[in-house]
């Protein structure tokens, strides 16, 4: 079982980072659960979600220390790092993150997203950009899957794919 | 077979209703089940069927009793708060002996209490709820799959028995998204009206009337007991449970809904600590599966039962009144919105309770 936990502010598209990660483990025939956390906050409070990913059905969807911790802002990585399991992977979004991780029992990956996103004009695509470093990196997720499911995805956004995939590649490329 | 598809738990029970022949849904927004009522919002019109955001709860429940009176398998669904406000319509609803469907996407309480997941309304659901004596058939699904199945028949199950049947989840459920696999439409379009239903279509002598006034004692006494033999008959056919590793289990971990998949977890755990945990995991909590607790207890080897809730401790009552005193049964929960981890559930039962 791989559990993933993925923070950050609203409307940096954790929810949908998690639910790429989510819909491309089902399209491998994997068992997934995606579980946001719900408030009043919106645009600029916090948002997180826990994904599971595994090859039996999910138990708890609950991830108390998760394999892999994607932080997409300061506060979710003070709030999460030290959960993560020994062994685990810290994904840092070092646009917006400038500390370094203080844990030498995790493999931790820093990833420039924002600038990496403006440089395929497509600056929204933070998120995707760390998904194709998660993908790249974590081994859980087939990448032909994952650009296929990332066209399934904004299959209604036509015009929005190849810029999204760019981002991807980007991530992926690092 | 549909491909499977990622969906909340919200938007797998609007469909799986739908999916069933729900027609009809009247609602009023409350978090965290909007997504239903907005799911329906734009799926009724494509089916042919009614969405009205109603005024109030106490509206919608009343919609929900006359299109239900009328024979169309309606639903409502709301969340802790919006549900107490529903009571009374929902007493009227069973007393009339109307089917409908109600889902209670339950959150943390008393009085608006707070919009995270809770199970402090079981009380609520299964002990009655409004004024009268009534019960409501009431599952409480675990996960989104086991929402759209349950979904999907609720409305076979609120016409055979003609009463109103509750799907008791959580805030996490109603959030949590999981893949399914979606089950064909039902077709009811050669299906004729129930024959009790007052749809308009006879007069006089012959009307059909939707009423829970019963003003002569001897008639109410007797609908009393009409509507306790159908719980019995309840009791008999529909109560639905799950084991886990009980067989040879010395504690026994009870809980229900979403709850018992982080027991689940717990279970596991323990049992690779060497503890002999098992897990009894209501599925219909309203009939509550008493008999299967009884001949648990009975064993030699289970010592104690532990019910696990998102609560004060409400589902325990019937744990113990069906163990009877033969076994302990303890109680650990969390509340407020707050919820366990699998670890927590392990630590309190290694440290032998408390």
């Amino acid at each position: 079982m791989e559990g993933i936990i993925i923070a950050g502010f609203g409307g940096q598209g954790v929810l949908s980072l998690g639910q790429f990660i989510a819909y491309s483990a089902m399209y491998e025939g994997m068992e997934v659960s995606w579980l946001p956390s719900y408030g009043p906050e919106m645009r600029g409070g916090t948002a997180n979600c826990s994904v599971c990913v595994d090859k039996k059905p999910i138990a708890s969807p609950i991830i108390s220390s998760p394999d892999t911790l994607i932080a997409m802002n300061m506060p979710s990585l003070t709030k999460f790092a030290s959960k993560v399991k020994k062994g685990g992977t810290i994904i840092v979004n070092s646009s917006l993150i400038t500390e370094k991780v203080d844990r030498d029992d995790v493999r931790v990956i820093y990833v420039d997203a924002s600038d990496l996103a403006v440089k395929v004009n497509n600056p929204k695509a933070a998120n995707l950009v760390i998904f194709g470093a998660y993908v790249k990196n974590c081994k859980t997720l087939d990448k032909a899957n994952a650009i296929v499911t990332i066209g399934k995805i904004f299959a209604k956004k036509p015009k929005f794919l190849q810029s999204n995939i760019a981002a991807f590649e980007i991530g992926f490329d690092l | 077979m549909e491909e499977k598809k990622l969906l909340k738990g919200n938007e797998a029970i609007a469909e799986a209703a739908i999916r069933g022949g729900c027609r009809a849904f009247f609602g009023y927004p409350i978090t965290p089940q909007n997504e239903i009522p907005e799911y329906m919002s734009f799926r009724m019109p494509e089916v042919g069927g009614v969405f009205i955001q109603s005024e109030s709860e106490v509206s919608a429940i009343n919609m929900v009793y006359g299109a239900a009176g009328s024979g169309a398998r309606a639903m409502t669904s709301s969340s802790s708060p919006g549900i107490s406000l529903k009571q009374e319509g929902i007493s009227y609803i069973a007393g009339a002996e109307v089917p409908c469907v109600i889902v209670n996407m339950v959150r943390s309480g008393p009085g608006l209490g707070g919009i995270q997941p809770a199970q402090c309304d079981y009380f609520q659901s299964v002990k009655g709820g409004g004024h009268g004596d009534y019960k409501m058939l009431v599952y409480g699904p675990n996960s989104v799959q086991e929402c759209v199945d349950i979904m999907y028949n609720a409305f076979d199950k609120a016409f055979e028995y003609r009463m109103p049947v509750m799907i008791l989840g959580d805030g996490m459920l109603g959030q949590i998204m999981e893949a399914v696999t979606l089950p064909p439409m039902k077709d009811f379009s050669n299906v004729p009206n129930p024959d009790w239903a007052a749809d308009g279509t006879r007069y006089g002598n012959d009307r059909r009337v939707i009423n829970s006034l019963y003003i002569q004692p001897d008639e109410l006494e007797a609908l009393n007991h009409k509507l306790f033999a159908k719980y019995d008959v309840l009791q008999e056919k529909e109560c639905m449970y799950e084991e886990y590793l009980c067989e040879d289990a010395e504690i026994v971990i009870t809980a229900y809904g979403t709850v018992a998949r982080i027991a689940k977890s717990a279970v596991d755990m323990l049992r690779e600590s060497g503890v002999k945990a098992g897990l009894l995991r209501p599925i219909t909590v309203f009939p509550f599966p008493s008999d299967r607790f009884a001949r648990l207890a009975s064993r030699s080897e289970v010592k104690k039962f532990v019910s696990v809730e998102l609560s004060m401790g409400q589902m325990v009552e019937d744990v113990r009144l069906a163990v009877n005193g033969k076994k302990p049964v303890e109680f650990f929960g969390r509340c407020g919105g707050n919820v366990m981890t699998g670890e927590d559930i392990v630590e309190y039962i290694i440290k032998g309770g408390k």
